[in-house]
């Protein structure tokens, strides 16, 4: 199929620049936008070129704006860590609950065990507020409303089943006769696992934890119910920011370039894995 | 427990222990999510009561009365019919542009290599904050996309705060953001075809629309199924990009079923209400989903190399 005619691969070539530059151009633009002070990004027609100034950043970091009308208190670095303290915990969390479970589905076809396992995928498949809702009152009762507890909780809607499924496959892609012989050689099951099997699937459990990982930092609705304002992860806080800083589109920028750049730095590390983690499992890359 | 325990209760409890093991260990994980199944059902038992929570004195069960009047209320046939929308239309186009940049960038060059690894970027942006991107870049006073729509002739192009435009531009982004969802299965799937029937059609001189509609998509129909389903899934669920964009509006033109349940739960304060509307919502996806899980795990044991 080497005989395309220079019309085509001239078109081919065109349809992918459009490509590109459609699904580049937001990311770029919003990067261009943090590096630039009000009075350039107000000015028209837009400016392809301008002075970067590093001063957005500089008020998110340190907490204070400085404006005509006076200084304001930018809360963003708590949203910040708020996203990394709660994606992390959450996802290590989902490991080791998930983990173990993942193996027991893989390894052992006990009574029900399908039954479980599709249980807990259809959590990534029903609607977020048929649970939350409720689970905002029951929150208030139970005093783990706003709390980190309470979050990591419900972290694990996203977390549990993404890692469930990716990992029980990866477990499932292990020979059992390699467990088998190290078990007849007299080990407990338990070193088996330890030994033989975490190590096998260590890259996938890596690769699932960092998916886990960028699903729960992307994750708007959750903290959108059940978190105030100090607990409000990177999503919730962005929005928060844009109602009551106005016209700080300079900081709204350079805050939408740090809370994206974690998740788009791991989702080019794991690039490999993540065609069978965003199919849980589904389809291999 | 400790290996070294396993060890000595191994001569007289290892039956039992082999038994009870699996369950052991998948418990944990399924009472961490139990504690989230008992909301599901308070929510059915919420959708079937007149409960306010500005009027807690008036709450009691009214049995079927909130899923009635949706017969006559033309809020609810709204929201069915704008969640409806949104997601055919976004399903098709990102299905249709996803499969034609997947074909695109099929041969395995390392350019194409690089642009499939780009385009990762918007699906791995968080969807509420993408939705705050294309707000800046449509804002009337500076947006960029503005400026371009007034150079081709569109002054005054409104985008999210026109009732006419909202749609489309919320459209805009779930495709920014979702297409490449779409591309990067089909992509893997495209790359997993076998050859032969390809380079035999090649040397029979068969048409390309031909080798297309009778050779690529019938191969490649449990991928593309997949991904719709999976798409359709989150779509007609969809609440961060319409919910930071617009809140909705303007007025209800895009209150779609979880956007409409929210405003209903924390602005009206009708639970009653708003239990109901996901309760259908949740219907919906139950009956996409057990579609979904049979194409998925088909697609999945052929990957484990186990059908």
């Amino acid at each position: 199929m080497e005989h395309t005619s220079l019309l085509e691969r001239i078109l081919r070539g065109a349809a992918l620049t459009l490509v590109v530059i459609f699904f580049m151009f937001p990311i770029v633009w919003i990067f261009m936008m943090s590096f630039q002070t009000n009075e350039t990004i107000l000015r028209i027609p837009p400016q392809l070129v301008f002075e970067p100034t590093l001063a957005n950043y500089t008020a998110l970091i340190t907490g204070k704006l400085t404006t005509a009308s006076g200084t304001l208190d930018i809360a963003f670095m708590r949203n910040l860590w708020n996203s990394v303290f709660l994606s992390t915990t959450s996802v290590a969390v989902a490991l080791l609950l998930g983990v173990p479970a993942a193996y027991a589905f893989a390894r052992h076809k006990f009574r029900g065990s399908e039954d479980i396992a599709f249980t807990l995928l259809s959590f990534r498949f029903a609607p977020a507020l048929l649970v939350l809702l409720p689970l905002t009152l029951y929150f208030q009762k139970l005093g783990l409303a706003n709390t980190y507890i309470g979050l990591i909780w419900v972290y694990q809607l996203i977390c549990l089943p993404l890692i469930l499924w990716i990992v029980r496959g990866y477990f499932e892609d292990i020979p059992a006769d390699i467990e088998y012989a190290y078990r007849i050689a007299g080990h407990s099951w338990f070193a088996t696992f330890r030994k033989i099997a975490l190590p096998l699937a260590g890259p996938g459990i890596a690769a699932a934890g960092l998916l886990a990982f960028i699903f729960a930092w992307n994750n708007f609705v959750f903290a959108l119910v059940l978190a105030s304002a100090d607990k409000q992860p990177v999503t919730v806080g962005a929005l928060a920011f844009i109602t009551s800083s106005g016209i700080q589109y300079g900081q709204i920028s350079a805050a939408i370039v740090l809370s994206i750049t974690p998740t788009l730095a791991l989702a080019l590390y794991a690039q490999r894995y993540l065609v069978e983690g965003l199919s849980l499992g589904a389809v291999k890359g | 427990m400790t290996a070294a325990t396993m060890q000595r209760n191994r001569p007289s409890g290892f039956r039992i222990s082999k038994r009870v093991l699996p369950y052991v260990l998948s418990l944990p994980a399924l009472l961490v999510c139990i504690g989230i199944l008992i909301p599901f059902l308070t929510s059915v038992v919420y959708s079937f009561q007149r409960y306010r929570l500005s009027q807690p004195w008036a709450r009691q069960f009214n049995w079927g009365e909130n899923y009635l009047n949706f017969f006559t209320d033309p809020k609810f046939w709204n929201t069915l019919q704008v969640s409806l929308l949104y997601a055919g239309i976004t399903v098709l186009l990102e299905l249709l542009l996803g499969l034609a940049i997947a074909m695109l960038l099929q041969k395995r060059t390392t350019l194409n290599n690089f642009i499939s690894i780009m385009l990762l970027m918007p699906l791995m942006t968080a969807p509420a904050l993408a939705a705050l991107m294309w707000k800046l870049m449509t804002n009337p006073g500076f947006g960029v996309l503005s400026y371009l729509a007034s150079l081709i002739g569109l002054q005054d192009f409104r985008w999210a705060s026109s009732p006419s435009t909202a749609l489309f531009t919320v459209v805009l982004v779930d495709i920014w953001v979702y297409t490449p969802f779409i591309m990067i299965l089909l992509l893997a799937g495209l790359r997993s075809l076998p050859t032969q029937p390809f380079e035999a059609a090649a040397l029979d001189g068969v048409p390309r629309s031909f080798v297309f509609f009778r050779i690529t998509l019938p191969m490649l129909t449990p991928y593309i199924l997949t991904a719709t389903l999976f798409r359709l899934l989150d779509s007609i669920q969809q609440f961060d990009i319409i919910y930071a964009m617009t809140q909705g509006g303007p007025g209800d033109t895009l209150t779609v079923f979880q956007v409409e349940a929210y405003l209903n739960f924390f602005q009206s304060t009708n639970v009653g209400r708003s239990a109901a509307l996901m309760i259908i919502l949740w219907a919906i996806t139950y009956f996409l989903s057990n579609i979904f899980i049979k194409n998925w795990l088909r697609l999945r044991e052929r990957a484990r190399g186990l059908a």
